[in-house]
């Protein structure tokens, strides 16, 4: 029987990198010295778990290289090593290639051998620097000698039975290799009364016949070593030698009995690529329980329900208001539960901060101390994915321009080391993720002066601190002195805005100048489902994402304005806020195109604001997003569509896509596409 | 066939252990740590328990010593999946109280064989 474990690849690569995380965390809280024994033991237990799994799984390079690693872990485990800051960075390295080594194997591409060798090396000389004489034991050759059988005394010690040993068991085990004949010596059972049911009297003296090789019969003894007395003789030969070939292939067929080194075969690492497209997520049993459970309950409902439609009666209405209400109540825990089995605390999108702040602090001559707090702050796997690189940049954001170098903060009356705070906690329906340093703050001057050679800002205006901190996230706008290679990567501020608004978030600054600044990022918990408000326009139903709308308005007659070029605009307390008449867009017939009859809802898109004229509010709903790309084709100016109570489908406005179309407006054919059919 | 109680930190190692054991027709419980494991064993007498030597909170051969404290276990089959061969940590199984061993990496068709050994 042959069993494919490459079933078990995927498992195995996903607590193999959370290993590794785990690895770094403990090496980047290592101090010099003697390290903390917890510490180093879960260290030594990633690295052992690897390097088990690598083995058992045929990933031979990888256990190979886990090996040495693995070692040193045990020394400095042992206290026969100190910790040294070289060892603590080889083995930071050693995690690296190792993770370079497992992605490389998950996707069935090239293991890097130059740098698993150059880490090797490292480890093998911080090994051979060591105290302790590794003493290489050589594994002795198994001679495997056949004369016609085995004479073999065995007489267990009468505790045997408690080591989970059996000698019936070994008896029938030494069947199987050959002829046995069997004797039993009974002479040191005692009397019935002085009997201990638990001790083991017997003896035997076996003739075990046959072409067996004595490592067979050792191996049957292996685990009672030193539990019994134990002899095993060769009996005398009756026949001639056999034949030197004979023997020969006999030892052949004992190797074939090993397993042979499991390389994975050109199919195998096939699969593990196709394996790497289907991403996979962890769930405490507990959440799928608990579904389980709720099922059951809608299980119920349904029943009751079906059995209610069989004989109904006007009598039973309540029975069925009951059962309906019941069905809401179900089907609402169902999507909590379903949605929380999504949701995995944001340690995963923090956990590789610590490295990073630890690495580029070092690199600029930083020091910096790297506080988390509201780890277990749960979100939606999707977002946590795509919020991972703007988290990153505004990190290195902070490291780069916000903290200052120690003998800038000794001359600021600061301590030199700075503070880099992420903080993570939920807000109503939004989570909130806060990147704070107590660094130097914003230099505003710099900014505006920036702004101003850059055309963003008419030179002379004067700007609030607010207006200006806001400038940073303008494209094409970056204040490195030096383009570094920490954040100066050509991706500005504008990229991070950019990519947090398309995950239906926000992000703002803070800034005090000489006391630090703080990003906040607001994000939906989940971008599946969202809370939404339905409006009328003509003969169709849309949906505003509730979070981009400000308020909605009546439109008083003498608040309107013409503006040649602009079209019209509405006066909102001290602003201007242009007017979108849906229906134009749209190429739809209103109920009356006169603005005192509709409604004028404001929504605001990157502090933007404009008025969205509509015939009717209708509810406020929270409704699954279905991507309109995936089933038709991108729309400007929808973000996607949504089947409402009534099975009818209503699209969902794009505030940034509807501000493109305003500006340019499409063809009348391509307005038309955006009906919902 | 036999009740199996099998102990690892590494779920790539449980699911492995648990399906091989499975498809030979034995009933699998699994554990990831040693109480853990003992937690279960005090209500469920298993016919044999593969235990990993290293892992949190209690590891293989702490759970192999509590357990033959207990009088359900005293005769229960205990296998111990050690990573070294060496004989010091083979007899560090035994001396806790362990009926053999099972050296890692091992393929499914090992783990058949040395269960097979120990449960006839």
């Amino acid at each position: 029987m042959s069993i494919d474990v490459s079933q078990f690849h995927q498992v195995f690569f996903e607590e193999s990198f959370e290993g590794l995380d785990a690895m770094e965390m403990g090496l980047l809280s290592m101090q010099e010295g003697s390290p903390d024994a917890e510490t180093i033991n879960t260290i030594f237990r990633a690295a052992h778990s690897i390097k088990g799994g690598a083995g058992t799984f045929g990933f031979s390079q990888v256990s190979e290289f886990t090996h040495g690693l693995e070692t040193l872990l045990d020394q400095m485990r042992n206290g026969e090593r100190d910790v040294s800051q070289q060892a603590i960075n080889t083995l930071l390295q050693s995690v690296d290639v190792l993770r370079e080594m497992l992605t490389a194997v998950q996707q069935g591409a090239e293991i890097d051998k130059a740098s698993a060798e150059m880490v090797s090396h490292e480890l093998e000389a911080l090994l051979q620097s060591g105290t302790t004489a590794a003493s290489q034991q050589e594994a002795e050759a198994p001679v495997l000698t056949k004369p016609s059988g085995w004479h073999i005394y065995f007489k267990p010690h009468p505790h045997l039975l408690q080591t989970g040993n059996d000698p019936v068991r070994m008896l029938h085990e030494l069947a199987e290799l050959g002829e046995l004949s069997v004797q039993m010596e009974s002479s040191a059972l005692p009397a019935f009364s002085d009997l201990e049911p638990e001790d083991c009297y017997l003896a035997w003296t076996i003739e075990l016949r046959g072409d067996v090789a004595l490592e067979q019969v050792n191996e049957i003894f292996e685990w009672v070593e030193g539990d019994c007395e134990l002899a095993i003789t060769a009996l005398p030969d009756e026949a001639d030698h056999k034949p030197a070939e004979a023997e020969v292939e006999a030892a052949h067929d004992e190797m074939a009995t090993v397993p042979a080194a499991v390389a994975p075969n050109p199919a195998e690492t096939k699969k593990v690529t196709a394996e790497t497209a289907m991403s996979s997520i962890r769930v405490g049993t507990d959440k799928v329980d608990s579904l389980i459970n709720l099922v059951g309950e809608l299980v119920i409902t349904q029943s009751m329900l079906s059995q209610l439609g069989e004989n109904f009666d006007p009598s039973r209405l309540q029975q069925l208001v009951d059962g309906l209400e019941q069905l809401e109540r179900n089907t609402r825990e169902l999507q909590e539960g379903i949605m929380r089995i999504r949701m995995l605390p944001i340690s995963f999108a923090f956990n590789r901060f610590p490295r990073l702040v630890h690495d580029l602090s070092a690199k600029m001559g930083k020091q910096v101390e790297l506080k988390l707090t509201g780890e277990q702050t749960e979100l939606d796997k999707t977002v946590m994915e795509k919020i991972g690189d703007p988290l990153v940049h505004l990190v290195r954001n902070s490291l780069d321009h916000g903290l200052e170098t120690p003998e800038k903060r000794r001359a600021a009356g600061k301590t030199e080391t700075g503070l880099l705070h992420l903080n993570a906690y939920h807000q109503g329906g939004t989570i909130v993720i806060e990147i704070s340093d107590d660094g130097a703050g914003l230099n505003e001057d710099k900014i505006l002066s920036k702004a101003i050679e850059r055309g963003l800002v008419a030179s002379g205006e004067s700007l609030s601190p607010e207006k200006i901190h806001e400038l940073i996230f303008m494209p094409g706008f970056s204040t490195a002195d030096v383009v570094s290679d920490v954040s100066g990567r050509g991706v500005g501020m504008d990229v991070v805005r950019k990519n947090i608004n398309s995950l239906g978030g926000s992000v703002e600054v803070s800034s005090t100048a000489g006391v630090g600044s703080t990003f906040t990022i607001r994000l939906p918990l989940t971008l599946a489902i969202m809370d939404g408000q339905t409006i009328q326009v003509g003969d169709q139903r849309y949906i505003i994402p509730l979070i981009s709308i400000i308020e909605s308005v009546e439109i008083k007659p003498g608040t309107v304005k013409q503006v040649t070029g602009k079209g019209e605009v509405y006066s909102l307390r001290d602003e201007y806020v242009p007017i979108i008449r849906l229906y134009d867009l749209f190429n739809l017939t209103p109920r009356s195109d006169r603005l005192e009859d509709g409604l004028l809802v404001v929504v605001e898109f990157e502090d933007r604001k404009v008025g969205l004229l509509v015939d009717e509010l209708l509810a406020q709903q929270q409704v699954v997003i279905k991507s309109l790309e995936s089933n038709y084709r991108k729309v400007t100016g929808m973000a996607g569509a949504t089947i409402l109570g009534d099975g009818t489908v209503a699209l969902i406005l794009d505030i940034s896509g509807l501000l493109t179309l305003y500006r340019n407006p499409p063809q009348q054919s391509a307005a038309k596409t955006i009906r919902a059919a | 066939m036999a009740n199996i109680l099998a102990v690892d930190d590494s779920a790539s190692m449980r699911q492995m252990v648990a399906f091989t054991l499975k498809g030979a027709g034995h009933t699998v419980t699994d554990a990831e740590d040693g109480k853990h494991a003992l937690e279960i064993a005090r209500q469920k007498k298993f016919d044999l328990v593969l235990t990993d030597v290293n892992m949190p909170v209690m590891d293989g051969l702490s759970l192999t010593r509590e357990l033959r404290q207990l009088p359900n276990y005293r005769f229960t089959p205990i296998l111990v999946l050690t990573t070294e061969a060496g004989p010091d940590k083979k007899q560090e199984g035994r001396a806790a109280g362990a009926t053999g061993w099972l050296v890692k990496p091992f393929n499914p068709e090992q783990l058949l064989a040395t269960v097979k050994k120990v449960l006839g």
